[in-house]
């Protein structure tokens, strides 16, 4: 079936199986690889997307279905060489380890704060309920959430 | 993991929908929001041959005050149940309830239709419906008929629906006045309850009772009801709370272990309520 879809404002058109899963088209079709597969289980958020500007897990969602919507992933999120306040964030609360889970984390977090733009550390943890770190990092990525809440920067 | 094959519908309008399921019988699977079906999918649990998508039927997204209900369309996505103000003030138990459902990401795409269709014991929403006595208005070739959630979890991911038939509304009798309490246990963030409790007391001081995962399918704590409508106090009926269910044993809870979970959660439940 032929689709349709914007991502990172281009718009792409390919003929798709039906039981193509939106992470293997955007990875495999379209070539964006900046959204990891994490566990196949819909538990771990590595593949956190926003779908008309929302956080989506991409592995949950046939591309069928999002035929003729506005996909953002983490290759759209940066201008240019300037990173967005969120992945600025995390690169000075060190909200990172080996990085797996960050696409789909700092994606999570932005929904998150365009949802709430100034959360506890309660409502932080409660918004990444979906999105899992292997090497538990989790405080520095709440902190990075919370430094990106309150304007960023020192 | 890749699902196995399928041929793609989109429908257009319910009666698509429903003449697509007349078509297909029980070859085929409605998609709402795909956040049940889509997992069983991939673990090839389901192998519909036909997959009909209801995800583009706009007219059955809605929440609307209809009087002595609130009348939400089966296509509401949990996210706008959660943060719908009408719910909160008229319907409160639900949204509470709606906003543990899965995480964020689930709750963007997860429709209270698709998880009330699905039929799971260890869903949340089925709960808040038989608390708060909900109706479920179905579609089909020969009309539309009204049921009554007590009617509607039959078994297993099993409900009265029809092969044929396309959830459409939700019905929740306004609770103005109303306290409720909702407890969930689970030992991972986002994991599904080990067993949870929703929780209303009316304002005449009737209460309703919903289990989550204390039976193969949603059910009523009536032991309880009874007992609270008899002048018992929240700790002396919820030590009703088990009676008359089967619950099952897995790697997270024996039936005993679901047994005292039943009660402490339904005690906590009822006092939050107010009782």
């Amino acid at each position: 079936m032929e689709i349709s879809v914007t991502i990172n404002g281009t718009t792409h058109t390919h003929d798709v199986e039906p039981r193509t899963l939106l992470v293997h088209y955007i990875r495999d079709v379209v070539g964006l690889t900046g959204t990891n597969i994490g566990c196949d289980t819909s538990s771990c958020g590595a593949c956190t997307i926003h779908i008309n500007g929302e956080s989506v897990k991409s592995c949950t969602v046939f591309a069928v279905q999002a035929d003729g919507d506005d996909l953002l992933t983490i290759e759209g999120l940066a201008e240019g060489e300037t990173l967005h306040p969120m992945q600025e964030s995390f690169r000075q609360c060190h909200a990172l380890q080996c990085g797996y889970c960050t696409p789909g984390m700092v994606m999570a977090a932005v929904s998150l704060l365009d949802e709430n733009p100034d959360p506890t550390d309660r409502e932080v943890r409660l918004g990444l309920e979906g999105n899992l770190c292997r090497c538990t990092g989790y405080h520095n990525i709440v902190k990075a959430v919370l430094h990106c809440a309150a304007g960023g920067e020192q | 993991m890749i699902p196995a094959a399928f041929d793609y519908v989109r429908a257009g309008s319910a009666s698509e929908a429903i003449a697509a399921l007349a078509e297909h019988g029980d070859e085929a699977k409605l998609l709402a929001g795909g956040h049940s079906l889509i997992p069983l999918m991939r673990f090839r649990l389901a192998r519909p041959a036909v997959v009909v998508d209801i995800g583009r039927l706009d007219d059955l997204k809605y929440i609307r005050d209809a009087g002595d209900h609130v009348a939400i369309g089966a296509l509401t996505r949990h996210r706008d149940v959660e943060t719908s103000e009408l719910v909160a003030n008229r319907a409160g138990l639900l949204g509470e309830v709606t906003s543990h459902v899965g995480d964020p990401q689930v709750r963007h795409r997860g429709t209270i239709g698709g998880a009330v269709a699905h039929g799971d014991p260890a869903s949340d929403i089925p709960s808040a419906l038989i608390a708060l006595g909900a109706t479920l208005v179905a579609a089909g070739p020969q009309g539309t008929r009204e049921i009554s959630v007590d009617d509607f979890f039959t078994g297993f991911l099993e409900t009265a629906l029809g092969d044929d038939e396309l959830l459409t509304e939700v019905r929740i009798p306004a609770t103005d006045g109303a306290r409720w309490g909702f407890e969930k246990f689970n030992r991972r963030a986002q994991d599904w309850a080990i067993v949870g409790v929703s929780a209303v007391v009316r304002a005449g001081g009737e209460a309703g009772v919903g289990l989550v995962n204390m039976d193969s399918r949603p059910v009523r704590a009536a032991a309880v009801e009874s007992a609270v409508a008899g002048g018992a106090s929240a700790a002396e009926a919820a030590e009703l709370a088990a009676v008359g269910c089967d619950p099952t044993e897995d790697l997270n809870a024996s039936v005993e272990y679901r047994q005292h979970l039943a009660r402490v959660l339904t005690r906590r439940a009822l006092e939050t309520a107010g009782l």
